[in-house]
């Protein structure tokens, strides 16, 4: 003990010094390790590989060196990607258009997630009413849709979108039988003709039942965020404000609305990003269809190696979604930063 | 902030009388918020309760044909019906039980226990490459499970396992599973790692504690809530994974219960009555969902960390 303090008294030597540093540094490797030759092994070894595949026409044939019409897998150059890019896949898949993909990839996310935050902030609002009775009740009711796994929601949904015994339709008809109208049969998830075209892309009615499920799974985490941020507001602001006759319309748009951004933007910006990639949900409600129309990229990346096995193609996508997604958020972040202050 | 709120503290005694008859909600309005949050709860209760009600179906229809929250003649035969065979393949909802079981935890264990010491170096020490191992793992985790597919399915294929390869079995979809989860694992146990003061590691360093004890003795009790949190979204992963899977797994004995359900779904499934599939849905759900009910303060604490980082 009486050592240790006496050398911290006295400044060490260039020695000691380069000895502790390298002691600290030496156990930082150690910790790092285990971890980082896994990764990458599993991890970025994959990912390396997968930037070589997409190089290579690798298919089903170049999958098991052992067998007797085992094909080495070719360099081909950027061929992988000039065929996504032309919609020309070695296995035609009908109906795919790479742009079409993103198009609707990005519509999709950009639809999304302004319902959960406006929905999220109003209900967060609505909770924090002072006075209001049974608040606990609703907030242990609002996280359902949270602690749900996303797979079992969306194959839920998707048997509740059926055309025929589906929950939707039958609370539809039963809506309707009271005004003397005949049982709803909404084919929701099969009926092809889009029922707005905005520019190239089709939008039919499974879009629309998979932004019904997707809002109804997506605005209780922005209650949740927007809840807490709202609590750490002062009433004193509120109080302020109404001496000075804000309405309460004014007070929400000059007080609450600027004080929960910095607290919804990040949040946003996590949205944004699982929304682009939901794979479950799409795969399992509407598996990107009818006729490839609700289908996103990770959907088409799944499909080009569980139905067409083209591993090589599959790269190639992969690499391109990659790309996309950090074009995407550095974009969201520069967003963020650009309105980061509120005050301004 | 706290500049406005100073400002006008003067002028708030004066008017006083009137902000507190404000602060209480009129009847009027209590009433009026009162249906809206019902109907919102409506709303979010409205899947599950047809869930709930279709599993309790004795009638054994193959499709629902009215809303009923307790169908005529309530039973949990859908349940026996699900535990017995849940699809047309020949294993017991307890075989896929403990296959998901078995890539739930093994993920949980494996991410956590290989991720913390990763994780307490991104905190704590300045290393040379510090930076560029983050950024590293910041980047795979940019990319979505699906992203890397191709490469894991085609990789874990060429290494031979029994008369199979490794891809085939519930082994490989584990590895596939962590070669994601372990970076967030990291990347979530940082978050709550740099929360936690460093006064305590100081002073047991001061008292002379090795970067071992720091780690062992001071370190990993503090941070034992954020393991648990980890752990368990590593367990909800394995649990309900779905895509790596069906990809990999060919053998029904080593099949999951999300493969289970997915099989059970809609229009795939003329053969499966309603009830089972609805019966299925919330046996997966159940056991995941009341955790997370117990976690959820640090699971969305965390969760919100992150994003802000």
């Amino acid at each position: 003990m009486a050592a240790i303090t006496k050398e911290r008294l006295v400044p060490p030597s260039g020695f000691r010094r380069r000895w502790n540093r390298s002691s600290a540094t030496r156990t930082a490797w150690l910790y790092l390790a285990p971890a980082f030759i896994i990764m990458g092994i599993i991890t970025f070894y994959p990912l390396f590989y997968q930037v070589w595949m997409s190089l290579t026409n690798y298919g089903i044939a170049s999958l098991n060196p052992n067998s007797p019409r085992y094909v080495e897998p070719a360099f081909v150059g950027v061929q992988n990607y000039a065929q996504i890019f032309t919609g020309e896949l070695p296995v035609a898949i009908a109906n795919f258009n790479f742009w079409n993909v993103l198009a609707f990839n990005l519509l999709w996310t950009f639809t999304n997630v302004p319902f959960h935050v406006v929905i999220g902030v109003l209900i967060a609002v609505l909770l924090n009413v002072k006075g209001l009775w049974f608040k606990r009740f609703y907030r242990a009711i609002y996280i359902l849709p949270i602690v749900l796994p996303s797979l079992v929601i969306a194959v839920v949904w998707r048997n509740m979108f059926d055309s025929q015994y589906g929950a939707i339709n039958q609370a539809l008809s039963a809506i309707a039988r009271l005004f003397g109208g005949d049982p709803v049969t909404v084919r929701w998830m099969e009926q092809v003709d889009p029922i707005i075209r905005l520019g190239p892309l089709p939008l039919p009615l499974s879009y629309f039942a998979l932004l019904i499920c997707n809002i109804w799974l997506g605005w209780p985490f922005m209650t949740i965020v927007a809840t807490g941020a709202l609590q750490s507001i002062p009433g004193d602001l509120y109080e302020a404000a109404s001496i000075d006759g804000a309405s309460s319309r004014q007070s929400f748009f000059k007080i609450t609305v600027p004080l929960l951004r910095p607290a919804m933007i990040p949040a946003a910006v996590y949205g944004i990003v699982a929304t682009f990639n939901l794979f479950n949900l799409i795969y399992l409600m509407s598996s990107g269809g009818p006729l490839r129309q609700t289908e996103i990229l990770v959907t088409t990346a799944y499909r080009l190696v569980n139905e067409q096995r083209l591993y090589g193609s599959a790269a190639a996508f992969s690499v391109i979604i990659f790309f996309v997604l950090l074009g995407l958020t550095l974009v969201t972040n520069r967003i963020t930063k650009a309105t980061e202050r509120y005050d301004a | 902030m706290a500049t406005q709120a100073t400002t006008h503290t003067p002028a708030r005694t004066g008017a006083q009388v009137r902000i507190s008859k404000k602060r209480d909600l009129s009847l009027g309005k209590q009433v009026l918020y009162q249906a809206m949050l019902l109907a919102i709860a409506f709303i979010v209760l409205f899947p599950i309760l047809w869930v709930v009600s279709l599993s309790l179906d004795p009638r054994n229809i193959s499709r629902p044909t009215e809303l009923n929250l307790i169908p005529p003649g309530a039973s949990f035969k859908a349940y026996q019906a699900v535990m017995d065979k849940p699809t047309n393949n020949p294993v017991t909802f307890t075989q896929l039980a403990f296959n998901s079981l078995k890539l739930g935890a093994g993920i949980a264990l494996f991410s956590v226990l290989i991720g913390v010491s990763a994780a307490y170096v991104f905190s704590r020490f300045d290393i040379p490459g510090r930076r560029f191992l983050m950024l590293a793992v910041l980047t795979v985790l940019m990319l979505p499970a699906i992203g890397t597919i191709a490469p894991l399915f085609v990789l874990l294929n060429k290494v031979p396992l029994g008369n199979t390869s490794l891809r085939d079995s519930l082994l490989g979809v584990g590895f596939a599973i962590i070669s994601g989860a372990l970076p967030f694992a990291i990347w979530n146990l940082k978050g709550y790692l740099d929360t936690i003061p460093r006064d305590l590691e100081e002073a047991g360093r001061i008292d002379g504690a090795s970067h071992n004890q720091v780690f062992f003795q001071i370190i990993l009790p503090l941070a034992i809530p954020a393991l648990a949190v980890t752990g368990f979204l590593g367990f909800l992963t394995g649990w309900t994974e779905f895509a790596l899977s069906w990809q990999f797994l060919t053998h029904p004995t080593d099949f999951t219960l999300s493969m289970a359900l997915w099989n059970m779904t809609g229009q795939y499934a003329g053969q499966v009555p309603w009830s089972n599939f609805a019966a299925m849905s919330l046996l997966v759900a159940a056991p995941v969902a009341v955790v997370y009910l117990a976690l959820q303060k640090y699971i969305i604490g965390g969760l919100t960390l992150g994003s802000v980082k």
